[in-house]
């Protein structure tokens, strides 16, 4: 019965797309709605064959929980995160080299367009693939069932992937609403709105249909994670479309009231993408490859709920001294500093699990990464209460400070324990015993954080060098340098930066590798399955 | 949780709290202190700030704070503070008969120092910040004057802009050729113009010449600054020198425009910004 509903609504959305290629009033309108007749169409045909041939979603055979879709997020994940590394690597190279834009190429390889690629790409491709995927394997564990909808489970995973190719597609073909992070259209907007509610749907089930008596500590910021950014992506991107034919829509606010909309959407963004999400998978897989117990408890409950209140309200911080009305931009200072202590909350219960594992970081270097990733998320939130106190963002605002604080959060936190993540998954979700190579784990921990390091210092550098001549002012109080001059002073920092760049990059392929030979090794380990499924069983 | 599932770690002497999911447990561990007393003394701070600054919104309004701090009020002080200390200075500059300043007075010297911040934040984005011009963007270091090289044609130039919306912004057109000739004869007008350094292509490309561009470009190709348009045998281009460039140039003819600073400036800015264009080397 299902299947013929399901045929009913492809062959809609084929037909539809099909008229919206023909009527479509701009080229990427109609480059979209031509791919997703060709999906909805090959996806009708699937399921016509397939009608009448019940196949029942069987438990996955080496742990018993619905793991296929882990497996294809982790590889996702990989692969994203290769892509918006590269282009963020070209990017960089870009702004030392302009001719890198190729006056071929425009529009399409313009830095302007190339840029949101780079950033969507690595915040929602690479870390929202990991923070699915890890999602889906922690929340089975930790209540001890299987996935709520697990074929759900799967739209969730491959609407996922249609959204990031109509965005990144979109910004190459010059689609964009032009908010920092939000930038895909009302139409591709949609589409995440409904894969984000069946996300929901599929997590808040399976947490409802536990084995658990409680929620463990994971869960509660995983969830916060998906709720808070359902509201935040609704709330931010309310526009009416021009046409609906057509990519373009006018934002429903405007003025400084869409700016503070658009920073309380940006702020949390990495506030509960990058930070509650991460926090989540923290919980699960830091304590489980140290093999101790959580540090506090308490400390866990405390600090989430502050987490949670407090971040809310740090928006402003990025609108000092602007239209802005001060009182907002106290608030979201003193919001911001208070902020600090709740988020190292996260640090000291990571790092703190370790105590009585110390000598792990000597010999796993997994654990390495979990600690190196602790580091830099401590040491990027207390930079970004540091940055966000109107004095020292008077200095540090618009200048590259900014973009080596987002990099020290970004590599440095989320980037290192989704590497740390996946060489945990890894062999555990193909059935081998370890990674093919402990080594080359080595080598791309070295590799990523000489990359972090030149990244992030060479930003500093030029990001207080910037801020410094743009304030200077002779006797008389007339400026000294043009904007141009701080451009050109930069150089040799931007070289810096591409190479920290260039070395992070080269750290994720060579994980890639180590995968690919782990996956494809022939020694499949069987021991631990019966072991696992009883206790899903015995709960 | 319950109390018999409670086990004490040995590595760090805390209970757990009894659960365990998937193999993890939990410590119980207080809160580290320091933690605690930094995270109050943040709270207390931030209490404490509120109340001296604008913070908490109101139905109308918000809370100004005991120390009535404003940061457009800071803004406008430090203009004024500025402005204060140079205000006999901008007096004399709005006063002063400009084309006939001494280059060696000490009011010079202003106009120049502030002439040149201005024209870093306002007009490098065209002109480059060395003024050596781009494609399109005149050089303003040599003497080739589009509309004129002296002080007040500068100034003119800087206040009223090019090509604009406003009404006393200086003005011309030249033609798209392109409708008017074919590509045979502008080819040979190409031809021609190329070879005005050293007399012309002669022949029918001279008489194209005559019949179309002279009453702008003059008969030898030097121009008229009237109308702004561009000396073609002093071998500086505009919009480029080579055959395509002046091809295109004949073909869909150019519209330079440069805004009326008159708008945004203050005449002493308008005044120091001219001055330091002219002192850059090609002042007339």
């Amino acid at each position: 019965m299902g299947n013929y509903v399901k045929l009913i609504l492809l062959g809609m959305v084929a037909i539809v797309a099909a008229i919206a290629v023909n009527w479509g009033r701009d080229l990427a309108y109609q480059v979209h709605a031509a791919l997703i007749m060709v999906i909805a169409a090959g996806m009708f045909i699937y399921v016509l064959r397939n009608t009448d041939e019940p196949k029942p979603l069987a438990p996955d055979p080496l742990s018993g929980y619905d793991d296929g879709v882990v497996r294809y997020g982790v590889i996702a994940t990989a692969f994203w995160g290769v892509a918006g590394f590269l282009v963020g690597v070209f990017i960089a190279f870009q702004l030392a080299f302009p001719a890198l834009n190729f006056d071929w190429g425009q529009p399409f390889t313009n830095f302007g367009r190339l840029r949101p690629l780079h950033t969507s790409a690595v915040i929602f491709a690479f870390g929202g693939n990991a923070l699915i995927a890890t999602s889906f394997y922690i929340v089975q564990r930790t209540s001890g069932v299987r996935l709520f909808a697990g074929r759900l489970a799967w739209f969730v995973f491959w609407g996922y992937q249609l959204f990031i190719v109509l965005a990144a597609t979109g910004y190459l073909l010059g689609v964009t609403q032009s908010k920092e992070y939000a930038e895909p259209e009302w139409y591709v907007d949609l589409w995440l709105t409904i894969v984000w509610v069946a996300y929901l749907i599929v997590f808040l089930g399976t947490i409802f249909t536990r084995k658990e008596k409680h929620i463990y500590v994971a869960n509660w910021f995983l969830l916060s994670f998906i709720i808070t950014v359902a509201m935040l992506h609704i709330v931010n991107n309310l526009a009416i479309p021009v046409s609906f034919w057509g990519s373009r829509s006018v934002q429903v606010f405007s003025g400084v009231q869409d700016a503070m909309t658009q920073w309380w959407y940006g702020h949390n963004a990495v506030g509960f993408f990058l930070t509650a999400g991460f926090l989540g998978m923290m919980y699960y897989f830091v304590p489980k490859q140290a093999g101790r117990p959580v540090y506090s408890y308490r400390l866990s409950i405390i600090h989430f709920w502050a987490l949670i209140f407090l971040y809310i309200w740090a928006g402003p911080h990025h609108l000092h001294y602007t239209a802005l009305p001060d009182w907002a931009s106290t608030l979201g200072m003193v919001f911001s500093v208070i902020l600090w202590m709740p988020s190292w909350g996260g640090m000291i219960n990571g790092l703190m699990t370790l105590n009585g594992a110390w000598d792990k970081l000597r010999t796993d270097p997994i654990i390495r990464m979990f600690v190196v990733s602790l580091a830099f998320y401590g040491m990027s939130t207390f930079e970004g209460p540091m940055m966000s106190i109107k004095a020292v963002n008077s200095l540090s605002h618009y200048t590259d400070w900014t973009i080596g604080h987002v990099h020290s959060g970004a590599l440095g936190w989320n980037g290192m324990i989704t590497f740390a993540c996946i060489y945990f998954l890894t062999p555990k979700l193909w059935g081998r015993d370890k990674m093919y190579s402990m080594p080359a784990i080595n080598w791309h921990f070295w590799l990523a954080t000489l990359g972090i390091v030149l990244y992030a210092s060479s930003m500093w550098v030029t990001g207080i060098m910037e801020g410094l001549m743009w304030r200077e002012v002779d006797d008389q109080g007339f400026l000294v340098n043009s904007f141009a001059d701080t451009v050109s002073a930069k150089f040799p920092m931007y070289i810096v930066r591409g190479l920290g760049g260039l070395l992070f990059l080269s750290g994720a392929l060579v994980m890639c590798w180590n995968m690919w030979m782990t996956i494809r090794g022939a020694k499949p380990y069987t021991q631990p399955v019966s072991e696992i499924t009883t206790a899903v069983k015995g709960v | 949780m319950s109390d018999e599932d409670k086990r004490l770690d040995e590595e760090t002497g805390q209970y757990t709290t009894g659960h365990s999911y998937d193999g993890i447990e939990e410590l119980n561990t207080p809160l580290p202190r320091w933690w605690l007393w930094t995270f109050y003394a943040t709270i207390v701070w931030g209490i404490g700030y509120t109340v001296a600054y604008p913070a908490w919104p109101m139905i109308s309004g918000a809370t100004a704070g005991v120390l009535g701090y404003s940061s457009r009020a800071e803004v406008a002080e430090d203009i004024v503070a500025h402005e204060a200390k140079n205000a006999s200075l901008v007096d004399e500059l709005v006063a002063a008969d400009i084309a006939a300043l001494d280059p060696a007075s000490d009011l010079h010297r202003y106009a120049v120092a502030r002439g040149a911040s201005v024209f870093r934040a306002q007009c490098s984005q065209c002109h480059g910040s060395g003024a050596a011009g781009a494609v399109g963007y005149p050089n303003l270091l040599d003497n080739a004057w589009l509309w004129g090289g002296t002080v007040d044609e500068i100034a003119y130039t800087v206040e009223h802009g090019i090509r604009n919306e406003t009404a006393d912004a200086r003005y011309s057109e030249m033609p798209a050729f392109g409708e008017i000739l074919t590509r045979e004869e502008i080819a040979a007008l190409v031809s021609h113009v190329q070879a005005l350094p050293n007399g012309g292509a002669g022949g029918e490309a001279e008489t194209l010449y005559l019949d179309n561009c002279v009453a702008c470009h003059g008969d030898n190709g030097e121009g008229m600054q009237e109308l702004g348009a561009p000396n073609i045998a002093d071998a500086i281009w505009l919009y480029g020198g080579d055959a395509a460039a002046i091809t295109q140039t004949i073909t869909n003819a150019r519209f330079g425009v440069m805004p009326a600073w008159g708008q945004r400036l203050s005449d002493a800015d308008v005044r120091a910004v001219s001055l330091y264009v002219h002192a850059l080397g090609g002042g007339e």
